[in-house]
C-alpha cells in the first residue's frame, strides 16, 4: 500500500479499515444494530491478515474475550450498541482495573433499553463516562465524518496501548451508517503505538509498579514474565490487597496517568471560534449540523462559531472554559435530555450563557433548530 | 527431598502471601494439588500454560501458583480464555470454575465454549454451595437440600454438570472427587492433553457451609461420603436409575474428537486469502 486509497465508505466500515491498520487482530462481537457492520467488516478482513474473528453468545463474553486476547498479546476490539454496552460493564471495569489495551465501539441508537434500534440519538454519553462501577478514568473518542472515524479509531488503538487502558469510540447511527469519500493513507504513514514491554529479566519484573508516567510495562502471556491478573485492587506485583495505601496507591495512579495524559488525549476542533460571540458546542453528527447551522448565521451577521470535541472523556476542561470566557452565550445541541451540557455547566461558574437544545425523537438536529435557538441570543 | 516439596518449590509462588484463603480442610486444595501434579506429568513449561479462573472459593486457586494466571469476573472465566487461547493458540488455558461460576452466571458460555470446541480445559470445583458468600443455593445444590437462601429446603432440580458438558459437545468429560486425589490427577492428566474443549468435573466438599447447614459433618466425614458415594461409570452402567440416586458416577463420560476451533480457524484463514 504505496498510494492513497479513495473509497466510499460507511463510518462503520472506515472504522474497520481504521482498527486494522492500527493493528487490531481479533474481534469478538455479538450482532446488534446498529454496530453489525464492524462484525462483518472484521469477520471478513480479519483472516486476511492472520487475525481472527470469533462471533460470541453474548457481549459479556465479547468483552471477556477481547481482553482475553489482550492479554496474550494481540491488540483487540469490540462493537456494539446501548443494550450491548451496558452488558459489557462489569468487564469494561475489569480491563479499567487489570489495565489491559482493549477498543469498544459504541455505536449509540435511542435508549433506554431496546429503545429505538435503528435511529440515532447520543444517549450514552453518561454511560461510557460512568457505566462500569467504581472510580475510574476512561477516554472516549467521538469522530463526525466517514474520514474520522479511520483517525480515530486508530487513535484509539494508539492510546490504550500507550495508556494500557480500554478506550471508547462513539459515534451514532447517522455517522454509522452515511456513507462519504475517504482517502485511506498508506499504511507507512500512520503512526502506530505498541504497549512497552517489560525489558529487565523476569526476576525482576514487578508488573504493576509505578513510573513517571504512571503506565507499567506489560508482558504478554507466554513470553516468560509470569504474572497475575485479577480484578480485585492488588498491589504492585499482582496480589489482591486490602491495605488502604496499596488500595489508595493503586486507585490513585489509574486515575493519574489519564490525568497527566489529558494533553496528549485531547483533540477537538474549532471551526470560526476566533471571533465568535456565541459558539456550538457539538459532537458526532450534530457536530455537522452545527457547522451548517454556524455559517448560515454568518451570512445574517451573526459572529457564531462551533467547537467540537472529538474527545468526550476525560472532559475537555481548559478548551470548554476557555471557550466559555470569551464568548457571550454557548449553545449545546445534543440527542439527549442535556447530558454533555450538564458538564459544561458544571465548569462555567458565570463566564458565558449556556443554552441547551435536547432532541430526543430519533430524528438528527437540523441547522435551522439551532438557528432558532440563537434568536434567544440575537 | 520428597517429592511432594519438590513440587511446591517449582510450582507455587514463592512470592505470594500465604496462607491461602481456603477453611482448613477445604478441598479446593486437593484440587490444587492434583493440578500441579498433572501438570507437572504433562511436562509443559510454565511459561507456557495460562490458568483462568472467574469468582469464588475456587477463582482464588490460580494466584498461588506459578503460571500466567487470570482472575476474571464472575462466570466469564470462559469468554477470558476463548480469547487467549484464540490469539495464542501455542499457550495451554486450562480454566478453573465453581459449580455456581460455571453453571449460574457462567452457564452460557460454557455450552458455547463446548460447542465452539475451544481447545481449553474446564475444571470445575463441584460443593453444590456459593461457599465465599456464606452459603446461598447453587444450581448443583440437590433437591432438599438447605442453604442459608434455602432455609426451608430447596425446591430446585439441580444440574448435572458431566452430562450438560457431553450434551453440550465438549470432547471430554471426566468426572472424580477430591477424596479419589490420584484418579483426579489421572482425569486432569488426560483432560489437559486432550486436544479440544476438555471438562473435569470434581465432587468436593465445603462443610464449613453446606456440611454445616445440612449437618453432614466435618471435612474428614463428608470425604468419606465421597468415598462411599462413588460408582465407577462401568459399574454405575449396570445400576438402576433409583439405585444410582445420591451416588457419584465417576469415571471419563466421553472421549471424541470433533473439529477444533483454533485449527479450523487457520483453514478458514487459507480460504479467506483465497489458498485454499
Amino acid at each position: 500500500m504505496a498510494e492513497n486509497k479513495t473509497r466510499l465508505l460507511q463510518g462503520n466500515e472506515a472504522i474497520v479499515e481504521g482498527a486494522i491498520a492500527a493493528g487490531c487482530r481479533f474481534f469478538a462481537g455479538y450482532p446488534i444494530t446498529p454496530a453489525t457492520e464492524i462484525a462483518e467488516g472484521m469477520s471478513v478482513k480479519l483472516p486476511i491478515v492472520d487475525g481472527t474473528f470469533v462471533q460470541m453468545e453474548d457481549e459479556i463474553g465479547s468483552m471477556g474475550a477481547i481482553i482475553g486476547a489482550s492479554l496474550a498479546g494481540v491488540k483487540s476490539m469490540t462493537a456494539t450498541s446501548g443494550p450491548g454496552f451496558s452488558l459489557m460493564q462489569e468487564n469494561l471495569g475489569f480491563a479499567c482495573i487489570s489495565e489491559v489495551p482493549c477498543v469498544i465501539a459504541n455505536i449509540m441508537r435511542g435508549g433506554p433499553s431496546t429503545g429505538l434500534p435503528t435511529n440515532t440519538a447520543q444517549g450514552d454519553v453518561m454511560q461510557m463516562r460512568w457505566g462500569t462501577h467504581g472510580d475510574h478514568p476512561i477516554i472516549v473518542l467521538c469522530p463526525y465524518s466517514v474520514e474520522e472515524c479511520f483517525s480515530v479509531t486508530l487513535k484509539a488503538f494508539n492510546l490504550s496501548e500507550r495508556y494500557r487502558v480500554p478506550v471508547i469510540i462513539t459515534t451514532d447511527e447517522v455517522v454509522a451508517h452515511m456513507r462519504e469519500k475517504i482517502t485511506l493513507p498508506p499504511a507507512s504513514s500512520l503512526e502506530i503505538i505498541d504497549r512497552v514491554r517489560p525489558n529487565v529479566p523476569p526476576d525482576w519484573f514487578i508488573p504493576f509498579e509505578d513510573n513517571s508516567l504512571g503506565v507499567p510495562p506489560m508482558s504478554v502471556f507466554g513470553d516468560g514474565y509470569r504474572y497475575h491478573v485479577t480484578g480485585l485492587v492488588h498491589d504492585v506485583r499482582g496480589f489482591p490487597t486490602s491495605k488502604p495505601d496499596e488500595v489508595d496507591g493503586l486507585i490513585r495512579r489509574l486515575h493519574r496517568k489519564i490525568d497527566k495524559g489529558q494533553g496528549y488525549i485531547q483533540e477537538g476542533e474549532h471551526f470560526l471560534t476566533d471571533d465568535a460571540e456565541v459558539v456550538i458546542l457539538a459532537y458526532g453528527s450534530i457536530g455537522r449540523t452545527a457547522k451548517q447551522a454556524a455559517i448560515l448565521a454568518r451570512e445574517n451577521g451573526q459572529k457564531v462559531g462551533v467547537f467540537r470535541p472529538i474527545t468526550l472523556w476525560p472532559f475537555m476542561r481548559k478548551a470548554v472554559v476557555d471557550i466559555l470566557k470569551n464568548v457571550r452565550a454557548v449553545i449545546v445541541p445534543e440527542m439527549n435530555m442535556g447530558q454533555y451540557s450538564r458538564e459544561v455547566k458544571r465548569v462555567d461558574q458565570g463566564y458565558a450563557r449556556i443554552i441547551t437544545l435536547n432532541k430526543v425523537n430519533g430524528q438528527v438536529i437540523t441547522p435551522e433548530e439551532i438557528l432558532k435557538k440563537l434568536k434567544e441570543v440575537y | 527431598m520428597p517429592e511432594y516439596t519438590r513440587l511446591i518449590h517449582q510450582y507455587l509462588r514463592h512470592d505470594k502471601k500465604f496462607p491461602h484463603v481456603w477453611c482448613p480442610g477445604c478441598g479446593n486444595g486437593i484440587l490444587l494439588g492434583s493440578l500441579i501434579r498433572a501438570i507437572h506429568k504433562t511436562g509443559l513449561s510454565k511459561d507456557d500454560i495460562v490458568l483462568v479462573s472467574g469468582i469464588g472459593c475456587s477463582g482464588r486457586l490460580p494466584v498461588y501458583v506459578d503460571f500466567n494466571t487470570v482472575h476474571t469476573t464472575h462466570g466469564r472465566a470462559l469468554t477470558f480464555a476463548t480469547g487467549i487461547k484464540l490469539a495464542n493458540p501455542a499457550l495451554h488455558v486450562i480454566v478453573i470454575m465453581g459449580d455456581g461460576d460455571s453453571m449460574a452466571i457462567g452457564g452460557n458460555h460454557f455450552i458455547h465454549a463446548a460447542r465452539r470446541n475451544i481447545d481449553v480445559t474446564a475444571i470445575i470445583l463441584n460443593n453444590s454451595i456459593y461457599g465465599m458468600t456464606g452459603g446461598q443455593y447453587s444450581p448443583t445444590t440437590p433437591y432438599g437440600m438447605k442453604a442459608s437462601t434455602a432455609v426451608y429446603t430447596s425446591i430446585e432440580q439441580s444440574f448435572k454438570i458431566s452430562e450438560l458438558a457431553v450434551t453440550a459437545g465438549a470432547v471430554f468429560v471426566g468426572r472424580g472427587t477430591v477424596y479419589h486425589a490420584k484418579f483426579l490427577d489421572g482425569l486432569i492428566e488426560k483432560a489437559i492433553e486432550k486436544k479440544g474443549f476438555s471438562v473435569v468435573e470434581a465432587i468436593t466438599h465445603c462443610h464449613t457451609q453446606y456440611g454445616r447447614q445440612n449437618r453432614l459433618g466435618s471435612a474428614v466425614d463428608m470425604m468419606k461420603w465421597q468415598r462411599d458415594s462413588a460408582v465407577p461409570l462401568e459399574k454405575a452402567a449396570k445400576m438402576s436409575e433409583k439405585e444410582l440416586e445420591g451416588k457419584i458416577v465417576t469415571g471419563i463420560l466421553v472421549d471424541k474428537d470433533l473439529p477444533i476451533y483454533d485449527k479450523e480457524y487457520k483453514k478458514l484463514r487459507e480460504r479467506a486469502k483465497g489458498k485454499a
